[in-house]
C-alpha cells in the first residue's frame, strides 16, 4: 500500500512541480565524496560531517551529496551541476579534486568551495585538512611496543606527500621504542578497492608483518587482521565492528566541527577563503579507545603522547632526524616546519625501499 | 503459452523498435527499484531521461557535456566494432587508451612551452600512434604464436595502468605540482589545450573527430571493399581465405584500427575534460565501450546513439543522486537494467512471440 502511495503522489509530484521551487532562504550544501558512504572509512567519515550540519541546522540547510565520484573530469561535472543547482556551498572530499575545483569556483565566482587535503585556493575556495600524522605517532608508538616480529606492515595510497607523512611519523614513533621495527609498505594506487587493499594485507603478513597500517578508506585490512588472528588499526574511522579482535586503537576523522562552522560562516555572510590544517587539539583528529590487549604501561605511554601532542609540548617530527640517504633532515631538538611537511616526498633514515618515483 | 518462432527474415522494424522498448522496459523496472527506495519514481526517471537535455536550469550545460561523455565511448566503439565484425576480440581498449593519452600526453609536453599551431596535430599523431603500438603487441602474438588475443590484450591493460603510475611518479610528473603524482595542466599550456571550440556547445576537437570517424566507419564498412572483408573473414574464415583474404593482415589491421583510436581518445580526454595525466583520468572508458559496440549492434550509427544513451544515463545518474539522495549503486542497478533489457530484446529481431493454443487431450 505504501509503495502505491508513493507512486500516486509521485506521479502527482512529477507532473505538476517539474520545475522544483526550493525556499529561497535554506542554505544549500553539496558533497562529492570519493568512495561510497559505506565503505565504514574516510567516505564515511565526512558523510557523518554531513549528517552533522543537517542535524545543527536542521530546516534552515538542505544537504544534497554524491558518492563514488572519481577523481577526473567526472567530479568537475558534478559539481558544475551542484553549483547550477542552486548549491551555495560544496565540500570537495578527495585531493585530486583539486584541479577541478579550481575550474569549477572560476566558472562560479558567487559559490564558494571547500576542499580537502588540497594546496590551491582562490578567492572562493578554502583547503582544509587534519594533521593525520599525529595520530600516526599515537599508533607508531604502540605498534613499535606490540610488534613481536618487529615489522610492521603498511598498506599506502598514492606516492603523495599526505602518506609519506603518514609512514614517516609512524615508523620515526616505533623506532623510537624499539630500534629494530622494519616498515613493510605496499602501494596499492587506490583509495578505494577493498579487495587490493585485502590483497596487499596478505601479502604484508605473509612477508612476516604482525601489525598492519592502512592509509585507504575500507575496513579489508581490518577483516585480514581479524581473520588471520594479527593487530591492526582502524583508519579515518573506527571500524571496531570489522575487528573486534584484531583492533588495537584507531585514527578517527572528525569534520563535524569543522564543516558546522562552515555552514554557519556562508549562513552568517562571513566565510572566508582560509586554509585549515587542525590536529588532535581541536579534535578534528580523535585516537580511538585503546584496546585491552595494549598493556597497561604501553596504554599509559601513548596517552602521554597523545596529550603532549595535543598541547604542543610534542611535535611528531622533532631532531635529530636523517633522510633515507643518510643525510641531516633535522637538527637535535629542531622540529620540522609546515612547508616542508605539505611536501613531502622523502623517507626518513631506516625506511627500507624508495618512494614511487 | 507463449513459444518463439524464428523469423524467415530478421524484423527490419524490431532493429529499431527494440531499442525503444528496452528503454521503456527499463524504466518500468527502474521505476519500481525508485520506489522501494522511497523515491518518487517520475521524478526520477525525469531527472535521468530527461533533466539532462530539457532541464532549463541544468541542461544548458549537460547538454554539451552528453557529447564531451559520449565522444570516447563512440570512437572507441568504433573501433572495437571492425575487429569484433572479424571475430577478433581485442578487450584491451582501456589499455591502449592509457597509451595513446601517454604517448600523445608526452609529446605535447616535450615542446614546452614553446607555442605552435602544429604541436596538437603532432599530440593527436603521436596519442593514435601509441595506442597502435600497444595494439600490435596483442597482434603480434596471435599471428606469431597464435596467442588468444582476449587474454594479452586484457593484462596489457594492466600494465599500461602501472606504466601510467610510473610515468606520473617520474618522468612526467608537474615541476610546479609539490611532487604531486599529476603531470602539468593542459589548460596552462594553449598550443596543447583540447578546449571548447565554441563556447558552451561542448565541441572539442575530440568529438569532432568522432563524428568524422562515425561517418568513415559507415562508409568503410558499408560500401568499401575493407567492409566485406571484415564480415566474411568473422562468418566464415575458410571463405574469407578463399577470396584472398589474408587473416594475418586482418588481424593487424582491426587491433590497429582499434588501439589506434582508442589512443586518439585518450589523448582527446587527457588533454581536455581530464586536463592532466594522472593515476585518475582512465575513467574505464575502455571497457565501456565495448558494451557500447554491442548496444549498438557494431553498427556506426546504432553506435553513435548507443554511446549517447550510456552518456546520458551516466549524467542523468549523477542528476538523480544528489536531487534525490539515491545511492550511486542503484545507479549503477539501474543502468544495468539498462544493458540486461536492450540485450534481452535483442531476440525479438529473430523470433517472434506466438501464443500457443492450449491443446485438449
Amino acid at each position: 500500500m505504501k509503495l502505491l502511495k508513493t507512486l500516486l503522489t509521485g506521479a502527482a509530484l512529477a507532473v505538476g512541480l517539474s520545475g522544483a521551487v526550493h525556499a529561497a532562504e535554506k542554505v544549500k550544501v553539496g558533497f562529492i565524496y570519493v568512495g561510497p558512504t559505506g565503505d565504514f572509512g574516510w567516505s564515511y567519515e565526512h558523510d557523518q560531517g554531513r549528517l552533522a550540519v543537517e542535524e545543527a541546522f536542521g530546516d534552515n540547510v538542505e544537504t544534497v551529496f554524491v558518492e563514488s565520484v572519481p577523481e577526473s573530469a567526472d567530479s568537475e561535472r558534478v559539481m558544475t551541476q551542484m553549483a547550477l543547482s542552486g548549491t551555495d556551498l560544496i565540500f570537495a572530499t578527495s585531493f585530486n579534486y583539486m584541479d577541478h575545483v579550481m575550474n569549477v569556483a572560476k566558472k562560479f565566482p558567487n559559490v564558494k568551495f571547500e576542499h580537502a587535503t588540497g594546496f590551491k585556493r582562490s578567492d572562493n575556495v578554502s583547503t582544509y585538512s587534519a594533521r593525520f600524522y599525529e595520530g600516526r605517532t599515537v599508533i607508531g608508538h604502540i605498534a613499535g611496543n606490540m610488534t613481536e616480529t618487529n615489522t610492521i606492515g603498511y598498506i599506502a595510497s598514492y606516492p603523495i606527500p599526505e602518506v609519506i607523512r603518514g609512514i614517516n611519523a609512524a615508523y620515526i614513533a616505533a623506532k623510537k621504542v624499539n630500534p629494530d621495527v622494519k616498515m613493510k609498505i605496499v602501494w596499492v594506487f587506490t583509495w578505494f578497492d577493498p579487495g587490493k587493499e585485502a590483497d596487499a594485507a596478505t601479502a604484508l603478513i605473509d612477508q612476516g608483518a604482525d601489525i598492519i597500517m592502512q592509509h585507504t578508506d575500507s575496513p579489508a585490512a581490518m577483516t585480514i587482521a581479524e581473520e588471520k588472528g594479527i593487530y591492526a588499526f582502524g583508519q579515518a574511522s573506527d571500524m571496531i565492528q570489522f575487528g573486534p579482535n584484531a583492533r588495537l586503537s584507531s585514527i578517527i576523522d572528525n569534520w563535524a566541527p569543522y564543516y558546522v562552522n562552515r555552514v554557519k560562516a556562508v549562513m552568517d555572510g562571513t566565510w572566508a577563503s582560509t586554509d585549515t590544517w587542525d590536529g588532535i587539539k581541536p579534535g578534528m583528529v580523535g585516537i580511538g579507545a585503546f584496546s585491552d590487549k595494549i598493556p597497561a604501561d604501553v596504554q599509559a605511554s601513548a596517552t602521554a603522547i597523545k596529550d603532549a601532542l595535543s598541547a604542543g609540548t610534542m611535535h611528531s617530527f622533532t631532531g635529530p632526524l636523517n633522510k633515507q640517504d643518510g643525510s641531516v633532515w633535522l637538527k637535535d631538538g629542531e622540529t620540522a616546519d609546515d612547508g616542508t611537511l605539505a611536501g613531502m616526498n622523502f623517507y626518513v633514515e631506516g625506511i627500507d625501499g624508495e618512494v614511487p618515483q | 503459452m507463449f513459444k518463439l518462432e524464428r523469423r524467415p527474415i530478421p524484423s527490419k522494424a524490431m532493429v529499431i523498435l527494440t531499442p525503444v522498448l528496452a528503454v521503456v522496459l527499463t524504466m518500468i523496472a527502474g521505476g519500481i527499484l525508485f520506489a522501494f527506495l522511497g523515491k518518487n519514481p517520475f521524478e526520477a526517471i525525469r531527472i535521468i531521461f530527461w533533466d539532462p537535455i530539457f532541464n532549463d536550469v541544468v541542461a544548458s550545460y549537460t547538454r554539451p557535456q552528453l557529447l564531451i561523455k559520449a565522444a570516447p565511448l563512440i570512437t572507441i566503439a568504433l573501433g572495437l566494432s571492425f575487429g569484433y565484425r572479424a571475430n577478433i576480440w581485442n578487450i584491451g581498449a582501456e589499455g591502449q587508451f592509457i597509451m595513446g593519452g601517454i604517448a600523445g600526453g608526452a609529446v605535447g609536453l616535450a615542446f614546452y612551452p614553446t607555442e605552435s599551431v602544429l604541436i596538437f596535430p603532432l599530440m593527436i599523431l603521436a596519442g593514435a600512434v601509441g595506442g597502435f603500438l600497444w595494439a600490435m603487441i596483442p597482434a603480434f602474438l596471435k599471428i606469431k604464436f597464435n596467442a588468444n588475443e582476449i587474454l594479452v590484450s586484457l593484462m596489457l591493460v594492466y600494465v599500461a595502468i602501472n606504466f601510467l603510475g610510473a610515468m606520473v611518479t617520474g618522468p612526467l610528473r608537474s615541476p610546479v605540482g609539490m611532487n604531486f603524482p599529476v603531470s602539468r595542466n593542459f589548460n596552462e599550456y594553449p598550443s596543447a589545450y583540447n578546449g571548447e571550440l565554441i563556447a558552451n556547445t561542448g565541441l572539442h576537437m575530440g568529438v569532432l573527430a568522432t563524428l568524422a570517424v562515425v561517418i568513415v566507419s559507415y562508409i568503410l564498412l558499408k560500401h568499401h571493399i575493407f567492409g566485406f572483408q571484415v564480415r566474411t573473414a568473422g562468418q566464415s574464415p575458410r571463405a574469407a581465405k578463399f577470396s584472398g583474404v589474408n587473416p594475418n593482415i586482418t588481424i593487424a589491421i582491426c587491433l590497429g584500427i582499434s588501439g589506434g583510436l582508442a589512443g586518439m581518445a585518450g589523448l582527446f580526454e587527457v588533454t581536455g575534460p581530464a586536463g592532466k595525466l594522472s593515476t585518475n583520468f582512465p575513467l574505464g572508458y575502455g571497457f565501456t565501450a565495448i558494451i557500447v559496440a554491442f548496444l549498438g549492434r557494431l553498427n556506426p550509427i546504432g553506435i553513435l546513439f548507443a554511446g549517447l544513451l550510456m552518456a546520458l544515463t551516466y549524467i542523468g545518474g549523477e542528476l538523480a543522486q544528489f536531487q534525490l539522495s539515491v545511492p550511486a549503486a542503484s545507479v549503477q542497478v539501474f543502468q544495468g537494467m539498462l544493458l540486461f533489457f536492450m540485450l534481452a530484446v535483442e531476440i525479438l529481431v529473430n523470433f517472434r512471440i506466438r501464443l500457443k493454443k492450449k491443446e485438449v487431450a
